[in-house]
């Protein structure tokens, strides 16, 4: 450690390649749009591709952003995630149903009131039950990574049954709100509406969720949390609080992801969930366990990378997600953007 | 001078399976400085840690203003008023200056004039306000994490070795802020390994060893006695100075 | 004796009554059990137990959760089936595809150890359920291959098949194939058993729970960590490719629903725990009571379902289709309460 520097107060400017590192997961977002461009070589489908993969990598990040957050916080992995993911799909669905005349009717003003019901009831629902499920389940297994896998696997199992209990054992087939349905046609390529809603809803959420780390006092506590707990505890933050807050919010996500991810596949299952979570394991590994930023780019890689390769070898799609994760392992152990832990 | 800032009577701290502190007895005096001095391993660091509740005591109680906070938790101590600067300063690194200080000021908004107070003692931070604090040298960061324990007035400081491993010049910058915050009328118990550092600021002393206070008395007394130097803390400390 | 048992025995006399009793059980089910059912139900106890030992070799003793374990699994059961396609009907067939299978689950799991362990021990679950979810989903798509989602016949020597009957008969009991080939999967789950046994209690074994005790001191004494979590992953691996390929020669089929489906690995988790971790003797009592549970469990549901039918959701929660809700609930509260399952009441309880 050497003085020199604090006697002028200039700091000293890094070499270009120091200070671009940290933006070098960034630039791999374009670089797989680009390559997927060469790669298809067919303009129409490479841009319905990259909607569709946008729209994936968008839900898949509001699903991961609350996981991630919840383990840099307070080490706490939670397997059981995924539950959240199908009640919420299970109760929006369950209210678009019930609000079928809104969702029917050729307005869009009404089929956006309904979905906004459905969003509400959805996060209400599963932020309730992510509630409970850290007093119940969570709570007791701080600090034991190998409980707290099994445990949230077991209150994964349990919900999951619940959700046949209370819904059923059969699957439920969703029909998107009328103005949602169909596409429209930009330089020939067919694009989903319903897909370029969930692109900006996905980006809104991103932005919203940045606001609230970056503006705000809790937002600056959680990421300071991240970061060392304990140094938040002795400014005098009751860091437990913040946590369930943070739990709740991830799991309320977690639901908003859920229903998004219903009308996207206009199908749901009681294990839907899990088979979301492969994705969003993947995506919160190679982002940097705790870091929101790298799950956002994460989910954005997986989801196009999902797509492109869907449409050229469709057999190798998950196959490649794995290939990705481990050659983002290959360059950076921790993930694209570790939070640096103190 | 009535009741202390602060006392430890009997407080007995375990690490894991290990018996670190051993019944600490220590009396803090309101608005002086008093400087826990002794050599590494003795129990100073473990001392501040306990005080702020970071690790829970066995035994004894821990008395702030009359009040017992031992066993509670550390926010709730934060809140009755106790400030620590910790021995790895404890920075939010990928947060930047200015978010490190927001943090900081639990109570609301930053007090202007209290900033400038601060930007006057510590200038870099003003340079360096919308930088991330994990850009600062060694220096400034210790500089951000004595700023951050002050940026409110708090009845009790703890301070844990500020001046390791910096420059004689940071040292001074340090020294000099800390003068001013006593001159401000505050209660601050310090760790510090550096001698000379310790003379000049402290008002009182006491020396730990083996997880015990060895001695305490007015600094005075201890900087006017070689002989007891030496007995208490051995050569180790003339290499300090 | 207690050497067969590499000196870690039961250690509780009702332990020892309820190992002795499986063990006797399944020795002679042929002749104590008629039917084919039963003995259906006894291979499958046995080649579980395998399973999920192997499986505790790796949570219980080396701390580590794995969601690859039916992946390894399916590797020896799909490495008997593609050999015996590809080389035709014979033992030298059964024999390559097993240690094909093996030799591959190892490669795999060294591989997916190198890569997790090293960082964080977390990220193995996260990376196992990844890999084996989408090698599950590949198996099913590469039906050219593997039959996908309807799995592939496998053709045995005739000497293991019903059709073989042999001149004598045992206890009133004519021989057939079909008791051969319980037999070479009770002989060899026996042999496996013992050899997990005594895997956990070598030198090496006791590293692996020094490991899992504090990670951090066994580095700092000089043990490399990932190199002991590492062995311990590929050995369970192989053990449960083994256990796969005899499943595969028993079944005398393989598909993705019987070897590789999420359900089977959550199967093995709720055995292990319910059984005990750490204990490998709680593979036999938890894999003996979760295959009997499975059949019988159910029936008891389903008549409770129906006394309880004018009651509202009642019935739902004891529909016989949620028993694994049940077994859910259980599992929780044993990972609470009781973390060292059956066997660890057992044996403090003496």
């Amino acid at each position: 450690m050497t003085a020199a520097p604090d006697h002028t107060p200039i700091l000293q400017r890094p070499s270009i390649r120091v200070r671009m590192e940290p933006w070098l997961p960034v630039l791999l977002v374009p670089v797989l749009v680009l390559l997927g461009f060469v790669s298809i070589a067919n303009p129409s489908s490479w841009l319905t591709l990259t909607v569709s993969g946008l729209a994936m990598g968008m839900m898949i990040f509001v699903i991961a952003s609350g996981m991630t957050l919840v383990f840099g916080l307070m080490d706490v992995i939670n397997f059981g995630h995924g539950a959240f993911i199908s009640f919420g799909a299970f109760v929006g669905v369950s209210v678009l149903i019930a609000l079928s005349a809104l969702t029917g009717a050729p307005s869009l003003m009404l089929n956006l009131l309904a979905l906004l019901a459905a969003v509400i009831a959805a996060m209400a629902v599963t932020g309730a039950i992510g509630w409970g499920f850290e007093r119940v389940i969570v709570r007791p297994v701080y600090g034991a990574h190998l409980k707290q896998i099994l445990v949230t696997m077991g209150g994964l199992i349990v919900a999951e049954q619940m959700i046949h209990v209370i819904w059923g054992p059969k699957e439920i087939f969703i029909a998107r709100p009328e103005m949602l349905k169909g596409s429209i046609t930009l330089f020939g390529a067919t694009l989903e509406k319903y897909r370029l809603v969930a692109v900006g809803f996905g980006a809104l959420v991103f932005i919203a969720m940045r606001l609230v780390l970056r503006r705000t006092k809790i937002g600056l506590i959680v990421r300071a949390g991240v970061e060392n707990r304990e140094m938040v505890q002795a400014l005098g933050y009751r860091i437990r609080r913040v946590f369930v807050g943070v739990f709740i919010a991830g799991s309320a996500l977690a639901g908003l992801g859920g229903i998004m991810w219903a009308l996207y596949q206009e199908l749901i299952t009681a294990h839907m969930g899990n088979e979301i979570m492969i994705l969003v394991f993947i995506v919160v590994i190679i982002g940097g366990l705790g870091s929101v930023e790298g799950a956002f780019i994460g989910a954005l890689l997986v989801g196009l990378l999902q797509n492109y390769v869907a449409y050229l070898e469709p057999k190798a799609a998950l196959i490649s997600n794995i290939g990705l994760m481990v050659a983002i392992l290959m360059w950076r152990p921790q993930g694209m953007s570790p939070v640096i832990k103190v | 001078m009535s009741e202390p800032m602060l006392r430890l009577e009997g407080v007995r701290t375990d690490i894991a399976q290990y018996h670190i502190l051993h019944g600490v007895d220590l009396d803090v005096p309101q608005g002086q400085v008093t400087m826990l001095l002794g050599r590494n391993g003795a129990g100073k660091t473990t001392t501040l840690r306990t005080v702020m509740g970071l690790w829970k005591p066995r035994a004894g109680r821990i008395m702030l203003a009359g009040r017992n906070i031992a066993g509670q938790d550390p926010a709730a101590i934060a809140q009755a008023g106790v400030a620590l600067v910790p021995e790895n300063m404890g920075i939010f690194a990928n947060l930047t200056v200015e978010e490190n200080m927001i943090l900081a000021a639990v109570s609301g908004p930053i007090d202007p004039a209290r900033l400038d107070w601060l930007f006057t003692v510590f200038p870099p931070l003003k340079t360096f306000w919308k930088n991330p604090a994990g850009n600062l040298s060694g220096g400034q960061k210790q500089m951000l994490a004595t700023a951050r324990a002050m940026v409110e007035e708090r009845r009790l400081y703890l301070i844990d070795e500020p001046s390791k491993g910096l420059a004689p010049a940071i040292v001074s910058t340090l020294a000099r802020a800390l003068r001013d915050l006593k001159a401000k009328g505050a209660t601050i118990l310090m760790v510090e390994q550096n001698f000379k550092l310790a003379r000049a600021l402290g008002d009182q002393a006491a020396v730990m060893d083996d997880g015990r206070i060895v001695w305490a008395g007015p600094m005075a007394t201890l900087a006017g006695d070689a002989g007891l130097q030496e007995r208490l803390m051995g050569l180790s400390m003339e290499g300090h100075a | 004796m207690v050497r067969i048992l590499s000196g870690d025995g039961p250690r509780s006399a009702v332990l020892s009554l309820i190992v002795a009793a499986i063990f006797l059980a399944l020795a002679f089910a042929p002749f104590l059990f008629p039917g084919s059912r039963a003995l259906e139900t006894a291979a499958r106890i046995a080649i579980f137990i395998v399973l999920v030992a192997s499986y505790d070799l790796l949570l219980g003793y080396g701390g580590i959760v794995s969601f690859a374990h039916t992946m390894f699994f399916g590797l020896g059961a799909y490495g008997v089936a593609l050999s015996t396609v590809h080389l035709g009907r014979g033992w030298g067939a059964l024999a390559f595809g097993t240690l094909s299978g093996m030799v591959l689950a190892v490669v795999l799991a060294f591989v997916i150890a190198l890569f997790s362990l090293r960082v964080r021990a977390i990220f193995f679950a996260m990376i196992t359920l990844a890999v084996a979810s989408a090698v599950a989903v590949l198996v099913s798509q590469l039906s050219w291959l593997t039959g996908g989602e309807d799995g592939m016949n496998i053709q045995i020597p005739r000497e293991l098949t019903p059709a073989f009957r042999a001149d004598f008969e045992i206890f009133g009991t004519r021989i057939t194939g079909r008791i051969l080939n319980y037999y070479l999967v009770f002989v060899c789950c026996t042999a496996l058993f013992l050899l997990l046994l005594r895997i956990v209690n070598s030198p090496f074994g006791r590293v692996l729970q020094a490991i899992r005790e504090n990670a951090f001191r066994a580095e700092a004494v000089g043990y490399r960590v990932v190199i002991y979590r590492t062995v311990a992953t590929c050995l369970s691996a192989a053990v449960a490719a083994l256990a796969g390929s005899l499943f595969a020669i028993w079944l005398r089929y393989v598909g993705p629903d019987t070897t590789l489906s999420m359900e089977i690995m959550i199967d093995i988790l709720l055995m292990v725990v319910i059984g005990g971790m750490g204990t490998i003797w709680g593979a036999v009592v938890g894999a003996t009571i979760f295959v009997l549970a499975q059949n019988y469990l159910q029936n008891l549901m389903g008549a409770a379902a129906e006394a309880t039918a004018g009651l509202p959701l009642v019935p739902d929660l004891l529909n016989p289709d949620r028993w694994l809700l049940w077994l859910g609930v259980a599992f929780i509260l044993s990972v609470y309460f009781f973390p060292a399952g059956i066997v660890g009441r057992l044996r403090s309880g003496r």
